[in-house]
């Protein structure tokens, strides 16, 4: 079955957003609503205020992307909605919402899997990326190196055996009381920074395809509570650049291995500059192609969404209406 | 005028279809809390039951609460979405008047109590009036043992109803002055919500989605915790 134009919900964490793409690759509108103001003030979202804050959101943002599109309700073909992984308080609100819209409007309904949503971002800025491709998706929630070698088809070659990446830079963030979210503060910081002052781990940097960030993110904390009076651009530095090293490095190793036509990033911490800066490096050494898809298209948001549900409903037809929220749904592999 | 309800704000996920007519049909399922699963096939078996496209609908009427977060958001979304993307009006009603309104026959004050999970009850009072009850106190969260003891302090007799009343059934079974309502009234009912809605739509009380909110009547725990601490 075939829809061409798709409205997209994402709810799975603290984004509350929706989009219209026409077959999986043009964007026709993303509206992005964040509530990282609302949880700034806890140091990480809470489930609670995130779920709320999605009810009240949700229908705006629909709105605005139907608004912005400059469609008719009536050319919208299929309602796509994230339902796992993720809170599974705030994936039941996309989910309600995507199945109350496709029941009035007669149209599909299709769950989909955030970490297959976001494996299709790069695909809405380069439709035409080659595969096989590695993809390290890295994120607050999740970080995996995958390999996708063709539409819907992936390998998942290893994830992190504690600490999402992201999730390290958020807690040494907090413990240097540097704010929330750690990603951008320690990012900035980084650029003013030494990266080679202090020597941190690199935890299970040749060993197979798991990551591992505990080790580094207590090495950080303990070298602060020592050394009180580090300079924290070195040590955010030191930090952003131990982690990006083993990721790239993974990242290199797999794509040598499996052949791969390119290598591309996802998630937010995707949008981290050290990260993107290295991975072209190694792309343009080794003789493949980068993609780097743009920020907005790293972090959360309901057009890639609609750009995977696209593939899903070709391939799968609609999902039935009595699927509910998956908050540890896994990435559907082959084999 | 037809209406849709939706009613999901305890352990019990229900809707209904209606108008002038009464209602043409209804389902509600208790499957333990799976609020998100059973709705919208729901819907769509009652609007096929009532012989009614949803594109008919001229208003929604959803349970905003108080009851089961998780539930009463599930019914709140859809109920939003679905008065959205057919722009017409809603009308929201407490889950608590729900549990009242069917058992409006009776001479005491009615107590409804919806269980608020943590030892804790929402509740509100009623007294009956001709062709309904009408509220007397603001829905509200309390211990069960205080709203008995409230209760039994003012020495009205009561009618109890409501699944708050059988989770406690403890504390409000012995109390004194204190009946409690058949167990088929201890949920809202979808039937009602359409029966209360309709009569509201004939007084043209209607409200638009962005003005429905969910009664919560807690705060999320982190946000009472962050200002008792800023408070401190
Ligand atoms: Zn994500």
């Amino acid at each position: 079955m075939t829809a061409d134009l798709i409205l997209g919900i994402e709810t799975s964490c603290d984004e509350t957003a929706a989009a219209l793409v026409a077959r999986g690759t043009d964007v026709m509108s993303s509206v992005v609503s964040s509530q990282i103001e609302l949880h700034r003030r806890y140091g990480g979202v809470v489930p609670e205020v995130a779920s709320r804050a999605h009810v009240e959101l949700l229908m705006p943002v629909v709105a605005q992307a139907i608004v912005e599109a400059g469609v008719e309700d009536r050319a919208i073909e299929a309602v796509a909605a994230t339902h796992g992984p993720g809170l599974v308080g705030a994936l039941l609100v996309g989910v309600s919402a995507a199945k109350a819209m496709s029941l009035v409007w007669d149209v599909p309904f299709v769950a989909m899997n955030h970490l297959e949503a976001h494996l299709y971002a790069a695909f809405l800025e380069e439709p035409e990326l080659e595969m096989p491709l590695v993809i390290l998706l890295v994120s607050g929630g999740h970080t995996m190196l995958v390999v996708m070698e063709d539409h819907l088809r992936y390998r998942v070659l290893g994830g992190t055996v504690d600490d999402a990446a992201g999730e390290a830079f958020d807690k040494v963030a907090r413990h240097m009381d540097l704010g929330y979210p750690g990603g951008p503060v320690i990012d900035e910081l980084a650029m003013q920074g030494d990266a080679s002052a202090i020597a941190f781990p690199r935890a299970m940097a040749n060993d197979g395809w798991d990551f591992s960030f505990s080790g580094v993110k207590t090495a950080v904390i303990n070298h602060v509570r020592r050394h009180p009076d580090a300079d924290v651009r070195d040590v955010a530095a030191s930090f952003q650049e131990a982690v990006v090293d083993v990721l790239v490095d993974k990242a290199r190793r797999a794509a040598r291995d499996v052949g791969a036509k390119g290598l591309c990033l996802a998630g937010g911490v995707a949008a981290n500059s050290r990260l993107r800066e290295k991975t072209l490096d190694v792309c343009v050494a080794d003789g493949y192609r980068a993609f780097l898809p743009s920020r907005s298209m790293c972090t959360d948001n309901a057009a890639m969404v609609a750009a995977a549900a696209w593939w899903r409903l070709q391939a799968d037809g609609p999902s039935p209406l009595d699927i509910g929220a998956n908050p540890s749904l896994r990435l559907p592999v082959i084999g | 005028m037809l209406i849709l309800g939706i009613e999901s704000a305890t352990a019990r996920v229900g809707c209904a279809i209606g108008g002038h007519e009464g209602v043409l049909a209804s389902a509600h399922s208790s499957r333990g809390r799976r609020h998100a699963e059973a709705l919208a096939p729901q819907i769509e078996f009652v609007a096929e039951q009532a012989g009614v496209s949803l594109r008919e609908l001229g208003a929604v009427a959803v349970d905003v609460g108080p009851g089961l977060y998780t539930g009463l958001r599930v019914g709140v979304t859809t109920a939003l979405s679905i008065a959205t993307t057919l722009r017409v009006p809603m009308i929201g009603v407490s889950s608590l008047d729900l549990l009242a309104f069917p058992v409006a026959l009776t001479d005491r004050k009615i107590v409804a109590v919806v269980d608020a999970r943590r030892a804790e009850v929402f509740h509100a009072s009623y007294r009956p009036v001709p062709g309904g009850v009408q509220r007397i106190s603001e829905p509200a969260v309390a211990r069960p043992g205080d709203l008995v003891a409230a209760i039994e302090a003012d020495g009205e007799p009561v009618l109890v109803v409501g699944d708050g009343a059988a989770a406690h059934g403890d504390v409000f079974g012995g109390a004194h002055g204190v009946e409690l309502a058949d167990d088929s009234f201890a949920h809202p009912s979808a039937g009602s919500l359409v029966a209360l809605a309709h009569a509201r739509a004939l007084r043209e009380e209607f409200v638009r989605p962005d003005e429905i909110e969910p009664l919560y009547l807690r705060r999320p725990d982190a946000e009472a915790k962050w200002d008792a601490k800023a408070g401190s």
